[in-house]
């Protein structure tokens, strides 16, 4: 997953569940990647400086949103697949 | 010439006479702005301008988005574009009744750039050091807490306050937490503002300072508060009501009926205009070119004026 021109790239992706996801920002600004609230989602990074990444392994099968607390109209979302 | 007759009858979102006749000489139309030697100079046609800072009754300063802790070819040295823009302030030739700044003093909201940029502020001849956070200076759980534990002394809540001078109101909201799209200051927030209001006579200049622009200057880049709406409402029945917000590292302003609003320079790089490219991202400027982006802004106010007079520098 790439963090460039403040969006997360692709907005939708789909992965099996095991599999290790990593956003790597790309951008000269910090971004978060967080779950949406109210989402009960599992995501949580810190602020991500310019080349800083974060990854996370997604072991159950859902739908999960999520976005930059930094600059909250960017969006996307994770689906996890059996 | 004062009055301070109380509000004859306007009703919750009327206005008297004397108030409608008062609006239309202060905002009758579009800001202009006025440019001379590197200054941008605002004001409503029509208000009392041309008097002498010197000769301002309330002099204060709002240096906005320092971004302390920023590396990137945008600004190479934020810590010294914010110590020059504090020189300028020191250098104005008047010590500033306050000077505010409006956010964004951290780019990480770590407690160590927390403690950088208090220790920066604290070389500002001044009386009073005031802030807004800005969303750099709320980052995770961690970041409000430590922007609380530097700057969050006599405040209420997230960190919102208000306070009085020279016949002014000055209201300091935080529109940074609880973002979903836009700027956000939630229904705690909105309540204060209510009581804080209630007893004030609409002819109180009110000034309100916000990180966020409360007006929508471009929601597609989160540039404007979801809930702005509700808190400026209540805000009619007053003369003169004046918003100045950092955020978007340029000057804009306009007016909404009775309110004026005022974007900042930031002192630390520009933003593009908004939709101008993909995104708000930090705009690199030729070698030398920086310092026509960034700045600080002095207001002047002469009791029994209500308008105030904004002033726009370049960092020299």
């Amino acid at each position: 997953m790439t963090i460039k021109n403040f969006a997360f790239s692709p907005p939708t992706l789909t992965v099996k569940a095991g599999t290790k996801v990593t956003w790597t920002n790309t951008d000269p600004d910090a971004h978060t990647v967080t779950s949406k609230q109210g989402s009960g989602g599992p995501l949580q990074s810190a602020a991500l400086a310019t080349n800083e990444t974060y990854s996370y392994t997604f072991t159950q099968p859902g739908t999960y949103p999520y976005y930059c607390t930094i600059h909250p109209f960017m969006t996307a979302t994770v689906e996890v697949t059996p | 010439m004062t009055e301070d007759t109380p509000d004859g009858g306007g009703g919750e979102h009327g206005m008297t006479r004397r108030q409608l006749i008062r609006h239309s000489a202060w905002f009758g139309g579009a800001i202009v702005l006025t440019v001379t030697a590197g200054e941008v100079i605002s004001h409503i046609p029509g208000s009392a301008n041309a008097a002498p800072a010197s000769s301002a009754d309330l002099r204060f300063v709002q240096v906005s988005d320092s971004h302390i802790g920023f590396q990137g070819p945008a600004n190479m040295d934020v810590t010294g574009t914010f110590a020059a823009a504090i020189n300028q302030v020191n250098s104005l030739g008047f010590r500033p009744d306050f000077v505010m700044h409006s956010g964004d003093l951290t780019h990480l909201s770590t407690p160590a750039q927390f403690d950088q940029v208090k220790q920066m502020l604290s070389q500002l001849d001044t009386d009073r050091v005031f802030a807004v956070p800005g969303e750099h200076d709320s980052i995770g759980d961690n970041g409000p807490r430590a922007y609380r534990q530097a700057f969050g002394q006599n405040t209420l809540g997230d960190g919102w306050y208000s306070f009085d001078t020279h016949g002014v109101h000055f209201i300091a909201l935080v529109n940074t937490l609880h973002l979903e799209q836009l700027g956000h200051l939630g229904n705690d927030q909105i309540d204060f503002v209510r009581k804080d209001i209630a007893g004030l006579s609409s002819d109180t200049p009110i000034v309100i300072f916000s990180h966020i622009p409360l007006f929508a200057m471009y929601p597609t880049w989160g540039w404007g508060t979801d809930d702005a709406v509700q808190l400026l409402s209540m805000f009619r029945r007053f003369s003169s009501v004046t918003c100045l917000n950092g955020h978007v590292h340029q000057l804009f302003s306009k007016t909404e009926g009775n309110i004026t609003f005022h974007s900042a320079r930031p002192t630390c790089y520009p933003f593009p205009k908004p939709g101008e490219g993909p995104a708000p991202l930090p705009v690199v400027l030729p070698a030398g070119r920086l310092k026509d982006a960034i700045g600080v802004r002095t207001v002047n106010y002469w009791q029994g004026n209500h308008a105030l007079a904004v002033k726009d520098e370049k960092l020299a």
